[in-house]
């Protein structure tokens, strides 16, 4: 087995708040790995250091290691823009920009420009297949993404990043803003997805966590407490507050 | 169960005092502005014909016309239109999406930029006659007066661009930036799309605004009687305030008709541009829900 991520002493600021308390964990390639705890714990913080979108946040540092084949995405030096398109992010609330579904879909591969136009039909229906969207909007592409259901748009948004080709996709909890059936879609969707991609997924649903993660980290105010197979996390915990918040405690 | 009725009674009756008041207040602003307006209406509509519009000024106020005021205002208006709204725009994009917010000149610049909203128009006129006609020595002419008006209007486009831009939602950036887009493209391809009806509505206002100044081109050299059209930017103009501002403070009373005339013209510019500014807005107005 691969590590696609290996996080090394990572502790992260928001100001003087210490968000990230030394954390280490490795992240797997081809496996889904979710991070579960209360609000506030630290688990959204933690992705956002992965693709540096924490840039983008006023006042914020991070130290240790990010390695990611071998790059240290932490270094102040890396190429940001390369980095996000190797590392897809899908939010919480699907966010689909006010284009047509086919332009969300080009939206990125148009910008970096390294692409032949007359591949763009064929990235469009590679795209939305993965994204187990293609047969419900192949009629309509030129309609706008709003015009698309919650769920269908956020599935949109998985397209969006697909069409980017990147090797790890984070989810900051990509179904908490939809219906159980369209959860239940981009659940069966993951299952697919991680044959060709790693998946890191924040999720506050534990039943979540346990149905599609190969891996499961707990964290708690800033802290990883446990990390290890869903399986034994779940039925196994070793830390006294993973059992806690599992059985429902607290959280 | 009385208390409750008699608390009802006497908040219906503070309320309908108050609407009664409000009815007042609306009937004085519009029965002032009707008034006006009707004079106006009756004053200038026999004298408005197309001969007028299309006839030199002239000494006489049977054969008196607006063309060159027309073509001014229309000049002045479409130059002020190319330098302030690029400007505007650029000024707005640096200060929301590249100025550090926290830095103290940045809050300082953006504090002044509202408060040039809140200049008279003359102070624009002295500046614009004192830098571009006397300093750059650009004379009197129609690219003095539009250079003057850009400024005068450049406070009210960068405050709505940028409220515009802000109004862009923080996850359509985010969402643009994490497929590994580069901010320039983000700003291209999402940012500036969504927030362009609000920035020509508010481009489009400022410029209605300009149309009808009078007082900072009268700084800078335009003229209300004028017998030739502009034929480059450097020429002498007249605009539409200029001609309407000369013919009211003439005494015959023929010229207080043509006047009105002119105004009438002008109100009508006004509100086809306005009515441009809604149509783009309506017909551009992207929904994010």
């Amino acid at each position: 087995m691969t590590v696609k991520v290996k996080v090394e002493n990572l502790n992260f600021y928001y100001g003087d708040f210490q968000a990230l308390k030394n954390i280490n964990i490795e992240i797997h390639e081809n496996k889904i790995t979710a991070l579960i705890g209360p609000s506030g714990c630290g688990k959204s913080t933690f992705i956002k250091t992965i693709d540096r979108m924490y840039d983008l946040i006023e006042d914020t540092r991070a130290d240790g290691h990010i390695l990611f084949d071998e790059m240290d995405i932490l270094k102040s030096d890396v190429d940001v823009v390369e980095l996000r398109k190797r590392i897809g992010m899908v939010f919480q609330k699907p966010n689909p920009f006010p284009k047509s579904i086919s332009e969300n879909v080009l939206y990125a591969v148009k910008r970096h420009g390294d692409v032949n136009k007359v591949a763009f039909n064929e990235i469009v229906e590679n795209s939305l297949r993965k994204a187990s969207l293609w047969d419900e909007v192949k009629s309509k592409l030129h309609q706008s993404a709003f015009s698309l259901s919650g769920g269908q748009q956020q599935r949109l948004c998985i397209a969006r990043t697909l069409a980017t080709k990147p090797e790890v996709i984070l989810m900051d909890e990509p179904t908490s803003a939809l219906d159980p059936i369209a959860t239940s879609k981009i659940e069966e969707l993951l299952q697919e997805l991680k044959k060709e991609y790693t998946v890191i997924i924040v999720t506050h649903s534990m039943q979540q966590a346990a149905r599609i993660s190969d891996y499961t980290g707990f964290f708690l105010n800033g802290e990883l407490i446990e990390f290890g197979n869903t399986k034994d996390i779940f039925t196994n915990p070793k830390d006294k507050r993973t059992e806690d918040y599992i059985t429902g405690r607290y959280g | 169960m009385s208390n409750f009725k008699r608390k009802l009674k006497r908040r219906h009756l503070i309320n309908n005092l108050f609407m009664v008041l409000l009815v007042f207040v609306i009937s004085i602003s519009f029965l002032v502005l009707g008034t006006l307006l009707l004079e106006i209406f009756l004053r200038g509509y026999k004298t408005l014909t197309w001969d007028f519009i299309t006839s030199m000024p002239s000494g006489r106020a049977s054969r008196a016309g607006i063309l060159p005021a027309l073509i001014g205002s229309f000049g002045v208006i479409a130059l002020t239109a190319l330098i302030s709204i690029p400007i505007g725009v650029g000024t707005a994009i640096y200060l929301t999406e590249y100025a550090d917010k926290k830095s103290k000149f940045v809050k300082l610049l953006q504090l002044n930029i509202s408060n040039l909203a809140g200049v008279p128009a003359i102070v624009y006129g002295i500046l614009g006659l004192a830098v571009f006609s006397q300093l750059v020595g650009l004379g009197p002419s129609l690219i003095v007066g539009a250079f003057t008006l850009s400024l005068l209007i450049l406070p009210v486009i960068i405050v709505s661009a940028i409220e515009a831009i802000k109004a862009v939602p923080n996850s359509i950036r985010e969402g643009s930036y994490a497929l590994g887009v580069t901010r320039w493209k983000t700003i291209t391809g999402v940012i500036l799309p969504m927030a362009t009806p609000g920035i020509m509505t508010g481009s489009i206002l400022a410029l209605s605004r300009a149309m009808g100044e009078a007082a900072p081109l009268i700084m800078v050299g335009a003229v209300g009687f004028v017998t030739f059209l502009p034929n480059s930017l450097l020429d002498r103009y007249s605009a539409l305030p200029l001609i309407v501002f000369n013919w009211t403070s003439r005494p015959q009373a023929a010229f207080a008709e043509i006047a009105a005339s002119g105004i009438l013209v002008m109100l009508i510019l006004l509100i086809i541009t306005n009515l441009t500014a809604i149509i783009i807005r309506n017909k551009t107005q992207i929904r994010v829900d």
